[in-house]
């Protein structure tokens, strides 16, 4: 297609072009062939290993889908399973949608542009596969439908490009996990994600990270919100990377449009995390929130917020409070920059420890005080989220939970 | 039995607290007077077991067991807890977890917090985080909710009438009554003298206006000037000696208690 011509072409030029923040990575130690792994249809995904499963459900992917409205599962460049359960929302692979439907190129690469950097270059050139989940109009889903990219092979380079669109008036809550097999250690992911939330739609979508220590991830992502709709955007990070940088943008276009964004990222040893979210407000009644909550274990946090209001009756918050419990790094910059008269925007943003009164004050009523600390971090980490259905709030406590090991 | 003797406390490399002797028995509850800074807070908090407030010597033994240099969390478990006056926030704990945690910690698996916040009209704030923007007197009632689910058998509270409303101290009075066995109330089988012999709970409150005494049937008072217990006796008449001559008579007495 002529469109995908011009768009390779745009990409080759920028195949060397370094990201304009975060660490450099040489590519040329990935390899990007094709690796084959079989579709399994539902009895075989059940029956895959527990211990497989059981990391698996860490980054959000219940194989029972007991509670989900459809699955798409990736295996390093592979489709192994893509199915919607549920009326009025679709699931497919994004290789197949670009071969069968027309629609999607007016979407595809239409946020995000393809020479941003040599990792957007990356995913049109060598695209391996990625979703598109869409709910048709009017379409309220009732449960969340889950995806997960999974790495296996070693040295691998995933490239993914996923884009989301809740149609006008519908209801859409996505969870996506991503995750890697116990014996990997050395891979990269490039995922591009281009959300469209239409006119008075309602989107949550809600990131797990389960990387491995040596793992580089650049996640390029782009949002638009129309008239009235509602984008929610969770992202959680718990366990070790090499290096992982992120700065999701998001355009509020329609008025009364909302985003939210909260993050929780916990930085282990050896780790860097450079995360950010920036929110362009443009109409009148726009609102955006941004909130995060960094702890250092020895890692390095970058942990950016960036509000543009350009214009009156625009509302925005961002909230960044950082922890540093055994060491490393946080650095939290807050941006606002506001253009019009008539703007309100504001921030918080503070790092430090944990306050020993309150540690003493937990244990007088009995804790000891290493369950006060765990306590006081849990607390610190549980971030409530309006808007958030309930069982995707359970699966952002199990990983909350589960954080107290790698934070103790 | 709470037993304090000889108890000489530095806060900072001060001496804060000058040969303290107290003695609190089973089912004994005193207030603690004394002008602002004299250590009545310092001595609440060396009982609880307060780190930075360094005991430099004597002893203080409860339940027979020397705790005089344990820690804060096995003080709680062997029975002692505190109402404290400014109490720090905890945000992402909600208050219901709080009262939750008092209760398990003191192996309690079961405990019904909704009832229990019901009787100190706190049942809208069992899903805030604890102390989070509380006033004064909501600060009051969530430690007495807290102290309820821990159900210590030794209570410390400072100062549990400041910033409290009128409307509100008779709840936080009374309910500090009852987790001291101290309430006035008829039983069916049992004569209030029998009541009384059977009281376990001790408590030490600080009051600065003795309004508490209205409601709590306290044992003894004690007067804590300059870091010394310059008196001991009936609090009532404690009161009335500091309302009509105020404490400049109490350095009198701790001269001569020296």
């Amino acid at each position: 297609m002529y469109d995908r011509e011009q768009l390779r072409e745009k990409a080759k030029k920028a195949v060397a072009k370094a990201a304009a923040i975060g660490p450099d990575i040489n590519l040329d130690e990935f390899q990007k062939s094709p690796v084959d792994h079989k579709y399994l249809d539902d009895d075989e995904m059940r029956s895959l290993p527990v211990a497989e499963q059981q990391r698996l459900i860490m980054a959000g992917l219940d194989l029972t889908e007991k509670e989900r409205g459809g699955t798409y599962f990736q295996k390093d460049t592979a489709v192994i399973h893509c199915k919607s359960k549920q009326e009025g929302v679709e699931v497919i692979p994004i290789r197949k949608a670009l071969e069968e439907l027309d629609w999607i190129h007016d979407y595809y690469w239409k946020l995000v542009s393809v020479d941003t950097d040599k990792y957007t270059a990356a995913a049109e050139l060598e695209l391996h596969d990625g979703y598109v989940i869409r709910s048709l109009p009017g379409a309220k889903s009732v449960y969340p439908i889950q995806a997960c990219l999974y790495l296996d092979k070693e040295g691998l380079q995933q490239n993914v490009h996923n884009i989301i669109i809740a149609e006008e008036d519908s209801e859409l809550h996505i969870i996506t996990g991503c995750s890697t097999s116990p014996h990997l250690k050395k891979a990269a992911h490039v995922g591009i994600s281009e959300f469209y939330v239409k006119k008075n739609a309602k989107l949550s979508f809600t990131m797990i990270h389960n990387w491995a220590e040596d793992m580089q991830v650049r996640p390029r992502s782009v949002a638009q919100v129309e008239e009235g709709g509602l984008f929610l955007n969770n992202y959680i990070c718990m366990k070790p990377v090499k290096s992982l940088q992120m700065y999701p943008t998001t355009h509020l276009i329609g008025d009364d449009a909302v985003a939210r964004f909260y993050s929780i990222i916990v930085g282990s040893p050896g780790s860097e995390y450079d995360v950010g979210g920036r929110i362009f407000l443009k109409k009148p009644g726009n609102r955006a929130e941004i909130v995060a909550r960094t702890i250092s274990n020895g890692g390095k946090i970058i942990a950016r917020g960036d509000l543009i209001g350009e214009v009156p009756d625009i509302k925005a918050h961002l909230e960044c409070r950082g922890l540093i419990l055994n060491g490393g790094v946080i650095h939290a910059i807050p941006e606002l920059r506001g253009y019009a008269d008539g703007v309100e925007m504001s921030h918080e943003a503070a790092v430090g420890k944990i306050a020993q009164e309150e540690i003493t004050y937990l244990m007088s009523r009995g804790l000891s005080e290493d369950e006060a600390t765990s306590t006081i971090v849990r607390g610190f980490l549980s971030v409530d989220i309006p808007g958030l259905p309930a069982q995707l709030k359970s699966e952002i406590d199990r990983a909350i939970a589960a954080s107290d090991e790698t934070v103790m | 039995m709470l037993l304090v003797e000889d108890l000489q406390v530095e806060l900072a490399e001060k001496t804060i607290l000058k040969h303290i002797d107290l003695e609190i028995k089973p089912g004994e509850t005193h207030v603690l007077f004394g002008p602002n800074g004299s250590g009545k807070t310092s001595l609440l908090m060396t009982i609880m077991g307060y780190p930075q407030y360094k005991v430099t010597g004597g002893k203080i033994v409860f339940k027979g067991v020397d705790i005089t240099h344990s820690p804060i969390n096995e003080r709680a478990k062997l029975g002692i807890g505190m109402s404290y006056q400014r109490p720090p926030t905890i945000h992402g704990l909600k208050t219901r977890q709080m009262v939750q945690i008092c209760a398990t910690a003191r192996g309690k698996k079961e405990v019904d917090v909704e009832d229990l916040a019901r009787r100190v009209y706190f049942s809208d704030f069992l899903e805030r985080d604890v102390n989070a923007g509380f006033s004064g007197g909501e600060i009051k009632r969530s430690e007495l909710l807290q102290l309820m689910a821990q159900d210590p058998d030794f209570m410390l509270f400072d100062e549990p009438e400041s910033g409290v409303d009128l409307e509100n101290i008779a709840v936080v009075g009374n309910t500090i009554a009852a987790l001291l066995q101290k309430e006035c109330a008829p039983s069916k089988n049992k004569s209030m003298l029998q009541m009384k012999r059977e009281r376990t709970k001790m408590g030490l409150i600080i009051t600065h206006t003795g309004h508490i005494l209205d409601y709590v049937t306290v044992d003894k008072g004690q007067v804590l000037y300059d870091g010394v217990l310059s008196c001991s006796t009936n609090p009532r008449e404690i009161l009335r000696c500091i309302s009509e001559m105020g404490y400049e008579e109490c350095v009198r007495c701790t001269i001569e208690n020296n």
